[in-house]
């Protein structure tokens, strides 16, 4: 057996926590770390959340009512300041940003990049599968350009200087941001088939920041 | 470029997959959760599970079931049958349902739309349409197809997207079963009424069926059961097809 698998062998299983909010549909995401050997748990504690190597922040539904749960549980200051790999998803992404037209929300200001609606010339939501492209970061390693990734959304980053890949609809817009330990995906990682599969097995592996 | 979707459709009735022709005759047709799998492997964009006995026997969709496709599926899929209250939806979502079906639940109560929408989002509110036409006018029926009603098709599918549904499914019972095609006239129309995803439902019996319903009926998704359930069309060949035709799937 060689070194690097020896280590492999005798590391830690990676704690991953998903943190719970009360937003939206954090099963497919604890099932989709499953199948890639991961105990992922749910939690609202922030000594749990810190003590995480992993951090996932999820979120389905509305941005201000989601904002308002986070601000409930004090989550909204813990989380821009977490030091270990953070990965927002879909309206965790969003939440990340700035400010978001969605129930004119401000954001936790991790991206500096603000959320808009789609324009009604395209239909809202956006559901289905698209590809991202000019593919940045470890987060993509592996995954090749014109990937397919699973998206439902009504709102979406602008193209920014934080994309790490982005997306065609109405327009080219960021449907991955990274700052710093900070990630996001406007898709859905947990329901992106295989190649979902490798974003959150590369978010696993991206070594802390 | 976001790609226009294959969805197989499992009718589930105790737990067990069927698929009816014309909705009456009912055949034995798998494992959900087996089917569901081989389905993501060959290519499925999407999954639509319809719990039939709910509606017309009255019981919910089977949790145990949901949690089970959640676990070991990585697509999308949606729930639907005998969905009438927010706390079976919120019940549904937490089982790891991606979207939720409802269909005769929102004709009895319009106002189930909203709050679903208002509470989980529009994203996961699919609301599914039964209709033929009677006299040249598309109507809506319920519980499903069994009961007509006086509701016009296109007018309650403008109400349920201006009360946040997210998607409309709109199965045509007059094609449903017939393996002639889907109903591409009424489907064109609804897209151009709409602003919101419209999946095309009932009549798909060849290739060209599905590459008629993204030209012609302008589908965002097409749905079908039979023709993959008994391996008719292989999806894997149906989208290689598809592409050839110009239309865009994700390969």
């Amino acid at each position: 057996m060689n070194r690097e698998l020896l280590q492999l062998k005798n590391q830690k299983p990676l704690k991953v926590v998903i943190i719970d909010y009360g937003a939206g549909n954090i099963k497919s995401i604890q099932f989709a770390f499953k199948r890639l050997g991961i105990d992922a748990v749910l939690s609202n504690n922030p000594d749990e959340i810190i003590a995480a190597d992993r951090v996932i922040f999820p979120g389905v539904g509305e941005a201000s009512s989601a904002l308002k749960m986070l601000q409930n549980s004090g989550l909204d200051t813990l989380i821009p300041t977490l030091k270990q790999p953070v990965l927002g998803i879909c309206l965790g992404m969003q939440l990340l940003c700035n400010y978001t037209e969605e129930g004119d929300t401000k954001g936790l200001g991790v991206f500096q990049v603000a959320v808009k609606r789609f324009p009604n010339t395209v239909k809202v939501p956006q559901m289905g599968w698209n590809t991202v492209s000019n593919l940045k970061s470890d987060l993509f390693k592996d995954i090749p350009e014109n990937s397919y990734m699973y998206l439902v959304h009504s709102y979406y980053a602008e193209h920014c200087d934080e994309a790490i890949a982005i997306t065609n609809y109405n327009g080219n817009y960021a449907s991955a941001l990274q700052h710093k330990n900070f990630y996001g995906v406007q898709f859905h990682p947990e329901k992106s088939s295989t190649a979902g599969e490798q974003v959150l097995r590369n978010f696993l592996n991206i070594k802390s920041y | 470029m976001l790609t226009k979707r294959i969805i197989p459709c499992l009718d589930i009735k105790n737990g067990r997959t069927v698929k009816g022709v014309n909705f009456v005759d009912l055949i034995d047709a798998g494992d959900p959760v087996e089917q569901a799998k081989q389905y993501a492997l060959e290519g499925a964009d999407e999954l639509v599970f319809l719990d039939i006995a709910a509606t017309l026997e009255g019981r919910g969709t089977t949790l145990d079931m949901v949690l089970h496709v959640a676990e070991q599926v990585n697509i999308p899929f949606t729930v639907g049958g005998g969905i009438s209250s927010v706390e079976h939806v919120d019940a549904l979502l937490k089982c790891g349902a991606d979207k939720v079906s409802i269909n005769s639940s929102a004709v009895k109560r319009p106002d189930l739309v909203n709050e679903l929408a208002n509470k989980f989002g529009s994203q996961c509110v699919v609301v599914a349409i039964d209709a033929k036409q009677i006299n040249g006018q598309w109507k809506v029926h319920l519980a499903g197809g069994s009961i007509p009603t006086e509701i016009d098709l296109f007018d309650w599918a403008k109400e349920v997207e201006s009360r946040g549904a997210g998607e409309i499914l709109f199965t045509s019972m007059d094609h449903d079963g017939t393996k002639n095609g889907f109903a591409n006239e009424a489907l064109a129309k609804l897209s151009s009424l709409l602003n919101i995803p419209i999946i095309a439902s009932g009549g798909a019996g060849n290739v060209q069926h599905f590459v008629d319903t993204f030209n012609r009926g302008k589908a965002d998704a097409a749905l079908a059961a039979s023709v993959f359930h008994f391996g008719e069309i292989p999806i894997s060949e149906l989208k290689q097809k598809l592409n050839k035709n110009n239309i865009p799937v994700r390969l």
